[in-house]
């Protein structure tokens, strides 16, 4: 069947079928890699995406439920080519080893700070506890999520 | 900057890392991102029980399924090679049995692979699995690494009686024996040391292609190490020329030693794409990494150990039965001797040390190498068995760790167990400054206010030493390593003036790329800019071992060091000639060659470049060309160490662990990215933090893996652990001319003792002295409750 979505602000559509998750189809329909699997229980948080504005994770979303919806994925992040200040966040502290739970870590803390723009230590902790990642010990990813959170009230202060 | 301004250097100093731009942007590559034109897709079936005969595999629906292009079974592969098994329990017989593509006639573990469906896509893959028909005639199972080696315990293997693959030890057992006979103060305890999952988040995968007009393979896996997957694969499995293989590491999520392992499924991708005629892709689901992928720990060990009344441990007896699995692993061998009972001394001495172990086949996933590997076992065998004395005692922990540390002024310290002597060490130093930054006065103070209030706060302390930098080719294969552990490096300076750097280590989140960089801009005078670091391609690089073992740095490292010497030295000889100077009067810096003492006649380093790439206006005798390849085999290991510190509160309505402060004082010697290493040493702590009180593959008595999903396994989430303090103290090595002695597997190694002592100092007042790990809520609630009845 037929899905069409608006998809890191493009009109993107495919041919799935009913069982086709949202990831894989972002994944292997529209080539969007960046959204990454590490697990088939909606355990790891690495798959996470922005749905209508909201973080979920792109494994417990079946493509058809997201027909018409509003998606950004990791690879909407950057504007112009600029990194988004969470991106940047990640990089100023070494909050990614292998990187390959960032892309999830990061669109979870995106919409962390849209809900809490200032969050203690242990809000972001509470806030990507549904994000595993099994290199950093998450200390420099709550660094990180400091860093971006300070530039972007910086940013929004300006 | 003139040539006379010294350059600044970038070794030491917290340079953001240069992976991260694309990581960050979603641009990494990792196995599951390569797409190839023609490309299937295949499904394991894996055994559903632990121990069976296969009586029957009917595959004829499946073949039938929508997409399906091939169905194999065991008698499909009978003709190729069972896995080697490549690092032998040294100096004793090794009863081996290495797993084979498919399973035949017999499954040995839950996840034992017994067909392969290949389709065209991953679902149509699946959905033709379920339609293949097993007939399978259940065996008895055994699953614990000692009771499997009693009377009576099922068989695994003919030639492997009572199902032990090796029987090992070493050490003085009569020494030991006559030091227990003596002693004032006697101890004995069990300990396990419980079986872990590597779960990296991203699991393992292959590709497999097949050129039938060259007939070349090219391979994409998950692999720590290139060169030696694609040396094995050659020689042993495939039996196909070496030079008509080409190995490609991609991006790896995570590996943490799981990725470095010869697997079934690696060869399995390159005969299913030469058998179809196309590229075929296995992504491992999370599940099957659970069942498949090379496990760790695993250990039953009895400790007996003989004091004085002062705390001075005079012997140490160990005898661990180590659970190896179903089928050696490709390192299986090594792990619990070389790496293990050679280091159970930790950061002390002993006088009289023994340690047998036993290597046992049970029906479970096979276990080698996860990060720290054998080290982290001996560091909590040790450093449990310090705290049982101190509280045999009812002295202060960190009294009996100064009394038996190692002196200072004893290094290098030969322990008298086998291992290469430490290289370098300021045990009390590190432990100093623990106490220091925790606070260590206070904080009794507080603990016994605490108390007075009901509430059960403890102090746990690890003096940790690891070996790393592995190895010394000679030593570590009289220790039964089947090949080299060298490093090579490639430096090469085009003609641009831009360096290329190919080094044989296979960073996997470890920030080589910027390391690395930071080394040979301060080596060569170059850009850091102008730098790149390659690796992951067997294709046209040097042969190099791999990156595990907290080796890249001081092993890859040294050989890229060495590479940049040879460079410096033509790059004199060239400017030399170029500036009409004899070459003891050049000197180099900031990107420029200049007469020592005259800094305005200098040749820029593109110049020199460009000259000895074009070949014309060198002198007599130098080829053309900047390019030096180091193949660097280290003289010994590094040994690095320190103390950790960790705080904990147990809440006695539940049992649960709260971590309130934890402290880190790691000794890796001289470090180039500070922020890189701390990192290192943060992930390391949290993967020990697991160990100690969440994570856990818990197999039943039929040998069913209860903690198969991410649900029932327990990976440590942000909001379980408190913010880390480190520190470090600088002991430098001579084993390497950055003096580093590596930080990978550090906080693996100490946290998982420092958080266990703390729990049981927490419970010392209802006279709990040792619980086992993982110590979850559950299990320490329980043992309060029937400590206090007691
Ligand atoms: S892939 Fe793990 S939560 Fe979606
Ligand atoms: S950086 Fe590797 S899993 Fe988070």
């Amino acid at each position: 069947m037929q899905v069409s979505m608006t998809v890191n602000g493009q009109e993107r559509s495919g041919e799935v079928e009913p069982r086709t998750l949202l990831v894989h189809f972002l994944r292997e329909n529209l080539g969007l890699t960046g959204t990454h699997i590490g697990c088939d229980t909606s355990q790891c948080g690495a798959c996470t995406i922005h749905l209508n504005g909201k973080a979920v994770k792109s494994c417990t979303v079946l493509a058809v439920q997201a027909n018409g919806a509003d998606v950004t994925t990791i690879e909407g992040m950057a504007k112009d080519g600029e990194l988004h200040p969470i991106q940047e966040g990640f990089w100023e502290e070494h909050g990614l080893q292998c990187g390959y739970c960032t892309p999830g870590m990061i669109m979870t803390t995106a919409d962390l700070l849209k809900r809490n723009p200032n969050p203690t230590e242990a809000e972001i902790r509470h806030g990507i506890e549904g994000n595993l990642c099994r290199c950093t010990g998450y200390q420099h990813i709550v660094k990180s999520v400091q860093w971006a959170a300070d530039k972007m009230a910086a940013q929004s202060g300006d | 900057m003139t040539a006379t301004e010294p350059r600044e250097k970038l070794v030491g100093q917290a340079i953001k890392r240069r992976e991260d731009p694309r990581l960050v942007r979603g641009q990494g590559r990792y196995m599951d991102d390569i797409v190839l034109p023609g490309m299937a897709h295949v499904k394991i079936l894996r055994s559903p029980l632990a121990h069976a005969r296969i009586r029957n595999v009917d595959t004829a629906r499946a073949a039938e399924a929508p997409g399906v292009l091939g169905v194999y079974t065991g008698a499909d592969f009978a003709d190729v090679n069972a896995l080697p098994y490549a690092w032998q329990a040294a100096g004793v017989d090794n009863h081996v049995n290495t797993p084979r593509i498919l399973a035949v006639d017999e499954v040995h573990w839950v996840g034992d692979p017994i067909a392969v469906v290949v389709a065209e896509t991953p679902q149509q893959a699946a959905d033709a699995r379920d339609l293949i028909d097993l007939d399978l005639e259940a065996l008895p199972a055994v699953v614990d690494a000692e009771a499997t080696t009693h009377n009576g315990a099922p068989q695994l293997h003919e030639n492997a009686l009572n199902n032990i693959a090796f029987e090992w030890d070493c050490g003085d057992e009569a020494g030991v024996e006559g030091a227990i006979g003596d002693a004032a103060v006697r101890i004995s305890q069990r300990i396990r040391n419980q079986r872990l999952i590597a779960t990296p988040i991203e699991t393992r995968g292959a590709i497999g292609q097949y050129d039938a007009g060259t007939d070349e393979y090219t391979f994409w896996l998950s692999s720590q190490a290139p060169h030696v997957h694609r040396l094995v694969m050659a020689a042993f499995v495939l039996g196909h020329p070496e030079e008509k293989i080409r190995v490609i590491a991609p991006d790896m999520g995570g590996a943490f030693g799981s990725k470095i392992f010869m697997y079934t499924e690696y060869p399995l991708v390159g005969l299913l794409a030469k058998q179809l005629g196309r590229p075929v892709k296995w992504i491992e689901e999370r599940e099957e990494h659970a069942l498949a992928t090379a496990q760790g720990r695993d250990h039953v060990t009895d400790l007996d150990i003989a004091a004085e009344q002062d705390g001075t441990i005079t012997g140490l007896r160990v005898t661990t039965w180590a659970n190896l699995g179903a089928y050696l692993s490709t390192a299986a061998g090594g792990i619990p001797t070389t790496l293990y009972g050679r280091m159970v001394a930790g950061v002390y001495k002993i006088p009289n040390i023994h340690c047998k172990v036993y290597g046992t086949y049970t029906n479970t996933a096979l276990v080698d190498a996860y990060r720290g590997a054998g080290r982290p076992e001996a560091a909590y065998v040790i450093e449990r068995v310090v705290d049982l004395v101190a509280a045999e005692l009812g002295m202060d922990p960190a009294d009996v760790r100064r009394k038996n540390f190692i002196p200072t002024e004893a290094f290098p310290y030969d322990t008298g167990i086998g291992m290469l002597p430490y290289d370098s060490g300021d045990y009390p130093a590190a432990l100093d400054k623990a106490l220091d930054l925790i606070g260590y006065s206070d904080l009794r103070q507080q603990q016994a206010d605490a108390r007075a209030n009901g509430k059960y706060l403890g102090i746990g302390f690890s003096s940790y030493v690891e070996v790393c930098g592995i190895a010394p080719t000679a030593w570590v294969t009289s220790e039964g390593w089947g090949a080299g552990l060298w490093e090579s490096a490639n430096v090469r300076v085009q003609l641009t003036g831009k360096v290329v750097v190919t080094t044989g280590s296979m960073p996997h989140g470890q920030g080589h790329e910027t390391t690395f960089a930071q080394m040979v801009s301060d080596g060569l005078g170059v850009p850091y800019d102008d730098i790149i670091v390659e690796y992951g391609d067997t294709a046209g690089t040097p042969f190099g071992y791999g990156t595990y073992g907290s080796r890249s740095l001081a092993v890859g490292g040294t050989a890229i060091v060495q590479s940049v010497e040879k460079i410096r030295d033509k790059i004199t000889k060239i400017a030399a000639h170029m500036l009409e100077v004899n070459e003891d009067e050049v000197d180099i810096d900031a990107g420029t060659a200049f007469v020592k003492g005259a800094p305005d006649r200098n040749v820029s380093f593109g110049d020199i470049a460009a000259t000895a790439a074009v070949g014309a206006g060198l002198p007599e005798g130098v080829e053309p060309f900047l390019d030096a390849t180091t193949y660097f085999d280290p003289p010994n290991c590094t040994f690095p160490f320190g103390t950790h510190i960790a705080v904990v509160e147990v809440e006695e309505d539940t049992g649960n662990v709260e971590i309130k402060r934890y402290v880190a004082i790691d000794d890796v010697g001289n470090v180039i990215n500070p922020l890189i290493v701390d990192g290192q040493v943060h992930g390391g702590i949290v993967q020990g933090i697991g160990q100690a009180l969440w994570e856990h593959g818990v197999y039943d008595d039929g040998g069913q893996l209860l903690s198969s999903t991410l649900m029932d396994y327990g990976i440590p989430k942000a909001s379980w652990l408190p913010m880390m303090e480190l520190d470090r103290t600088v002991t430098t090595t001579d084993v390497n001319p950055m003096g580093a002695k590596g930080a990978g597997e550090a906080g693996t190694i100490a946290s998982t003792p420092a958080i266990v002592n703390a729990v049981m100092d927490a419970l010392s007042p209802v006279g709990i002295k040792h619980l086992d790990m993982p110590l979850s809520a559950p299990r320490v609630w329980t043992a309060m409750q029937e400590a206090k009845e007691n």
